[in-house]
């Protein structure tokens, strides 16, 4: 039987022992939701992550990461399985500068699937979600070819 | 070296590399840019650090999105009076091929350099130029 909430623990422990560039980035999911199918993200600032030392603000291609690892989560969550899945296309809006020295938060919304897409919309900020920084428009393709990473393999993955 | 010295010493002598290792992010992706055949092309070398699908195994795709916006933003300082880091405003990625564990490079071309802002293309490359991997739009903030 589906569970009715996602597993944090769960979804975390793949995204940690299953992505080692989201593990590099330190990204982590604070929130989901399967209805609407919806994770919240989080990214601490860190020295290596600066784009420009002057102003030790983020480098944007971390905030895109942030915003595509955010996007595919809620894919998974939509779908409620971990397919294999490609981002065909992101499209980022950078409304504005984020903050310096701040943890980053993305929360991406996986609004429509068909058997072969789905469509995913983000936004990401630093201290208030009605004030975001970057928005994101995100397509998947649905692939039924390549190995799903199993929730047995997640769960043995899980440390004890 | 401060990253507004290392951008004038980019434009006065076309080499790239003291400003990609003023740029910690660039340092961390790997990032080098090199002149091929008199145009510059960023490498990234292949690194466990970039995968995003290890049972593909693929690049991870904000990986390739972090090559393009960066290439563009060094192409843009090499061809245009640009005397700072540009800032996005708009970066719209495809995503054409999975990227395999091997090594990626990318390229940009300045389309169009207004007043207010500047549009590039940039593609990204495994094997051949001519497969490429990624492609990208990129909309910056001039001045």
């Amino acid at each position: 039987m589906a569970p009715d909430a996602p597993d944090l623990e769960m979804m975390n422990a793949a995204l940690r022992d299953f992505v080692p560039h989201n593990a590099a980035l330190g990204i982590t999911m604070v929130a989901a939701s399967f209805t609407p199918a919806s994770v919240t993200v989080k990214m601490p600032w860190s020295p290596q992550l600066v784009g420009n030392p002057e102003t030790e603000v983020i480098h944007g291609g971390a905030i895109t990461t942030l915003l595509d690892a955010a996007a595919g989560a809620s894919v998974f969550l939509r779908l409620k399985t971990a397919a294999t899945i490609a981002t065909l296309d992101l499209r980022v809006d950078f409304l504005g500068r984020a903050p310096a020295r701040r943890d980053v938060f993305a929360r991406a919304e996986c609004y429509r699937d068909t058997s072969s897409v789905a469509f995913v919309r983000a936004i990401a900020w630093v201290d208030d979600p009605e004030e975001p920084f970057a928005t994101a428009a995100a397509t998947f393709a649905l692939s039924t070819r390549g190995r799903a990473i199993t929730e047995e393999e997640v769960r043995k993955g899980l440390k004890p | 070296m401060s990253v507004t010295t290392a951008v004038e010493s980019a434009r006065q002598s076309g080499d790239f590399a003291s400003l990609v290792e003023a740029i910690p992010y660039l340092r961390f992706l790997g990032v080098r840019v090199e002149v091929r055949e008199g145009r510059r092309v960023a490498v990234m070398p292949f690194a466990e650090h970039l995968v995003g699908n290890p049972t593909v195994p693929a690049l991870h795709g904000g990986t390739l999105g972090a090559l393009l916006e960066s290439m563009a933003h060094l192409e843009l300082l090499a061809t245009t009076p640009q005397g700072k880091l540009p800032r996005t405003i708009t970066l719209t990625i495809d995503f054409l091929r999975s990227g395999k564990t091997r090594d990626v490079f990318a390229a940009a071309k300045v389309v169009k350099s207004g007043r207010r802002v500047a549009t590039l293309q940039c593609h990204a490359w495994q094997e051949d130029e001519n497969a490429p991997i990624a492609t990208a739009m990129v909309i910056l903030k001039v001045g």
